[in-house]
């Protein structure tokens, strides 16, 4: 009997959770100017997040899907894609969408219940999120493609949850990509849970990061409540990418520290006590930590930029607040690019009735 | 001109589009080397190189989402799926993202992307190669169903279908691939999507039919026209969007109409012609709307496959039946 393959996944951390560097850090964060707008980033999303369940509770937006505790992983790689690459999200990737220069009137506008909210001004090449659990994976390795059959230097970047790692359509996707040695970057955010699901329950393997090895491409683990951990894998998978190396898998450890969404509630499965310690891993208060241990950071810059976040948040809540609600005919006019008759007689109906009963029976 | 079957004008259709738009990409299994089980792709990789002719992995669902993928970055992919029972696995990214994407980004983002699957029984094929699914994709918003009918609907209707900025199924019916030969200019002139073809005049009867179910419902009009009972002939070619008003404008000159389809009966799309006569054209007619189509049962192995799709007797029958009394 002969071995005929042996593989190995490798796990990195810089920061413990007290922020104390473990490591000889990356080159590029040794410069603290490279950690700062990471940093604002995180705080930004957990102030968004905040908001935005408030807004849910009080009716103004609909079921959201908050990245409590998760910031760390959309801040570290979007903030390692450059501008010209194309971010293929999930539901949960608002800090990676922010980074990326989506608005936060448009997030709000898309949880509010306003395609328009997809209609984004800046990165105009994105995709919108992907509700249908994994099937985002496929459409990445679709635009990867693209780059490469167009000799394009630009690289795909996509997220998913743990739980869907258990899809289809996450192992068809690495696999064509990696048949196709497409520029793909394929980030798990491994927050333990699919709702009610714990982790164990999802798949025996030890790490998720190896179920690249089955598609033939390299696959990490790193500690997702590292930014530094996590940027760093990004932009070695996305350089990779870029020079023709071919799609890589990261899974990136977290913890969502809050419910599913606002429609559920994690009580019901999961030990609030088991919860509250998982407070002590995240990732917004170890930065800080190795901020100010380096002088980096201080109380009163933190406070600035609570008040900085608090602004820009309501700034962009009021102008949410402030866009009257779609037009009733535009259900149909992006249906097609160009209105089929018989459709038209139905949108002259929907646009009659909603004149006419003045939106009376529906608020 | 050139004397093409079916599948020889699907090839011809995607090859003139492939040299004259690069973004043109075709996809599926075995539709490089082998140029496809069909041979619908024949020469297409040797032409256009294997970056544009791909070989996929075998996975149906990543064919059509990786596809959607590549229609959003403005390529235009012709996906491939091998016979349309095995479509279904992308059913998923049919449904929640090909034909959501243009009014989900409210037109930032689209997807230009024709899905061609071979379909319908008749040719003694294997288990799960016979399906007639077209009424689950026509009942799909932001989608269009095409089905061809001859050689050369087929060319100028997929060339329409690649043309198309929005997702086309484009269905083949497996038993008229070899059926029978047609002059094709191969010029590259699209016909137009959503518009009935009117395939035979008449006066007395309409009947409506697509695919290869056109081959018994014209043979059907041939032996009522030597009764003297004079049929028109409506291929729809494109189901969705359908254009009732060819169908509306004959059955108000003949006040007659029997729906052909080898799809089985119940919710098939013969309901939905059905419905529109009834809602818009039920003063027209002069009997009730009568609808032939396969039995509502599995599609069986090949030895029952012929009681199972309408037959040319079968149509006859229902049209005798429009006749009664008149």
């Amino acid at each position: 009997m002969a071995t005929v393959a042996r593989f190995e996944v490798e796990f990195t951390r810089f920061l413990d959770a007290e922020g104390e560097a473990t490591q000889e850090l990356p080159a590029f964060a040794l410069d603290p100017a490279n950690l700062l707008p990471l940093y604002r980033a995180m705080q930004l999303t957990r102030a968004f997040d905040t908001k935005a369940i408030a807004l849910q509770r009080t009716g103004k937006i609909g079921t959201f899907a908050s990245a409590l505790g998760q910031e760390a992983i959309g801040v570290g790689v979007a903030g390692a894609m450059r501008q010209e690459d194309v971010l293929v999200p999930s539901y949960r990737d608002h800090a990676a969408q922010f980074v990326r220069g989506v608005t936060m009137t448009e997030s709000l506008l898309y949880w509010g219940g306003d395609e328009r909210g997809s209609n984004f001004s800046v990165p105009r090449e994105d995709f919108p999120i992907c509700v249908p659990i994994g099937t985002q994976v496929c459409h990445a390795a679709g635009v990867a493609y693209a780059f490469k059959v167009r000799k394009q230097a630009r690289v795909a970047a996509c997220f998913l949850g743990d739980g869907a790692t258990s899809k289809g359509d996450f192992y068809e996707a690495l696999n064509f990509a990696a048949v196709w040695r497409a520029p793909l970057v394929v980030v798990i955010n491994n927050n333990q849970w699919a709702i009610s699901v714990p982790r164990d329950h999802q798949t025996t393997t030890p790490t998720l990061a190896q179920k690249a090895i089955a598609a033939g491409i390299e696959g990490v683990q790193v500690d997702g409540n590292d930014v530094i951990a996590v940027h760093d894998a990004a932009r070695k998978a996305i350089d990779k990418a870029r020079a023709g190396g071919g799609p890589s898998l990261i899974e990136a450890i977290s913890y969502r520290l809050g419910d599913h969404t606002t429609a559920d509630d994690a009580t019901r499965y999961r030990d609030p006590d088991v919860v509250q310690q998982q407070w002590a891993n995240e990732p917004i208060r170890r930065l800080r930590n190795y901020l100010a241990r380096i002088g980096a950071w201080d109380q009163e810059k933190e406070e600035h930029l609570l008040k900085e976040s608090t602004e820009q948040l309501n700034a962009a809540v009021e102008a949410y607040l402030a866009i009257p609600p779609p037009t009733t005919t535009a259900m149909f006019d992006h249906l097609y690019a160009t209105l089929p008759a018989g459709l038209q007689e139905q949108r002259e109906a929907a646009q009659w009735f909603a004149s006419h009963d003045g939106g009376s029976s529906h608020g | 001109m050139a004397e093409l079957n079916l599948v020889e004008a699907i090839n011809r259709a995607q090859a003139w589009e492939m040299a004259h738009d690069p973004s043109v990409v075709v996809l599926g299994e075995d539709v490089g080397v082998n140029g496809g089980v069909f041979r619908a792709t024949v020469g297409l990789q040797e032409r256009f190189g294997p970056d544009r002719v791909l070989d996929t992995p075998l996975a149906e669902t990543a064919i059509v989402g990786t596809a959607i993928g590549m229609a959003a970055q403005g390529l235009k992919p012709v996906a491939e799926i091998q016979f349309s029972g095995f479509i279904y696995p992308a059913m998923d990214h049919i449904w929640n993202h090909a034909g959501r994407l243009r009014n989900r980004t409210r037109g930032r983002l689209s997807c230009p992307l024709v899905v061609r699957a071979p379909c319908g029984a008749g040719i003694h094929a294997p288990e799960h190669h016979s399906e007639s699914p077209e009424a689950l994709f026509a009942h799909l918003p932001g989608v269009r169903v095409v089905i061809p009918s001859s050689p050369t609907r087929a060319y100028g209707l997929l060339l329409a279908a690649i043309r198309d900025p929005d997702p086309v199924i484009f269905l083949e019916p497996t038993r008229l691939y070899r059926l029978f030969k047609q002059e094709v200019a191969d010029d590259g002139e699209a016909l137009p999507l959503d518009v009935c073809f009117t395939l035979r005049a008449g006066t007395d009867v309409t009947l409506v039919s697509w695919g290869a179910m056109l081959n018994e419902t014209q043979a059907a009009a041939e032996a009522l026209a030597q009764e003297g009972v004079m049929a028109e002939v409506i291929d729809v070619a494109t189901l969705k969007p359908l254009d009732m008003t060819t169908i509306l404008e004959s059955v108000a000159r003949t006040g007659r109409c029997v729906i052909v389809h080898e799809a089985t009966r119940t919710g098939g799309f013969g309901a939905e012609i059905a419905a529109n006569l009834a809602e818009h054209g039920l003063y027209s007619l002069l009997a009730p709307v009568q609808r032939v189509t396969a039995w509502d049962v599995v599609v069986p192995l090949s030895r029952l496959e012929y009681q199972y799709m309408p037959s040319v007797e079968r149509i006859v029958a229902a049209v005798r039946k429009t006749l009664e009394g008149a």
